[in-house]
């Protein structure tokens, strides 16, 4: 039953990145992110990362996807204007080799990881137990990380605004 | 079917990491390369998330928490950047973008 669902949900978030980038309208490609995303999101829950699970449908698959086709209408680009320049087969071919070289190295590394534990408890990955890790031992970077959030934020209205 | 393990989720995000950086480094709309940069981050997360669960440590979690929280800063930046070339250069194109080349 695991591994059905792991390869449906391996299957559809593989789908969804290899649409994403072989659609030429960026807009087709936003929806399927969101594929990959969502499946990716439920491979996560089949790991027992629920906070995680819930994080990536809220931030990914709703915030940042949103903002990105957000994004897209917004510019309401023309046709001409999405039109790539044409690409010489040599480039797809020597683009293509060397990625699937990089992922195929990639996994004769991942082959030789071995799993410390099988089972968790069930209280693994809940709200409670990452949250305390989070504000315990992770404090200083959870500090950073919202002091970041905050020059993005500074830093978007700043480039976004016609006139300051 | 051998049962799903930890390899199974590591090879799966390996093959989402280099679609992504297949998309960064084919694709020519700067929009598209930054959708991909997402899905690399996302490839990137699994690993931890699935690392995190064959450890039996939730460190993994709060480490995807983190990517997440920068992936939305970086998504929010990049997208700015876009919408100024746009509104200045009208195009979305890396290729048309070569003000620092000539």
């Amino acid at each position: 039953m695991d591994a059905i669902l792991f390869y449906i949900l391996a299957f559809f978030a593989v789908l969804g990145g290899l649409l994403m980038v072989g659609l030429k309208n960026p807009l087709s490609g936003a929806f399927a992110l969101i594929l990959s995303l969502c499946s990716l999101a439920g491979l996560f829950a089949m790991l027992h990362a629920e906070f995680v699970f819930i994080l990536q449908i809220l931030v990914y698959a709703g915030a940042i996807m949103v903002l990105i086709i957000f994004t897209i209408m917004l510019l309401n680009l023309k046709k001409e204007e999405i039109e790539e320049a044409p690409v010489g087969w040599m480039r797809l071919l020597l683009t293509a080799t060397v990625c699937a070289a990089a992922a195929f190295g990639a996994i004769q590394i991942f082959g030789d990881v071995q799993p410390v534990t099988s089972q968790v408890p069930p209280e693994f990955g809940n709200m409670e137990t990452v949250g305390r890790s989070m504000l315990s031992s992770f404090v200083y970077p959870f500090e950073v990380i919202s002091l970041i959030l905050l020059v993005a934020i500074v830093g978007v209205v700043l480039l976004a605004k016609k006139v300051i | 079917m051998d049962p799903i393990g930890i390899h199974h989720y590591l090879y799966l995000s390996a093959i989402l990491f280099f679609i992504g950086a297949f998309g960064v480094l084919f694709r020519r709309n700067l929009l598209v390369i930054l959708m991909s940069i997402e899905l690399m981050l996302n490839a990137v997360n699994l690993s931890f998330i699935a690392f995190a669960r064959h450890n039996g440590s939730t460190d993994g979690h709060v480490a995807a928490f983190f990517v997440m929280a920068l992936a939305a800063a970086e998504a929010g930046i990049g997208l700015a950047i876009l919408v100024m070339l746009f509104r200045n250069r009208t195009t979305v194109q890396a290729d048309d973008l070569t003000l620092m080349r000539d």
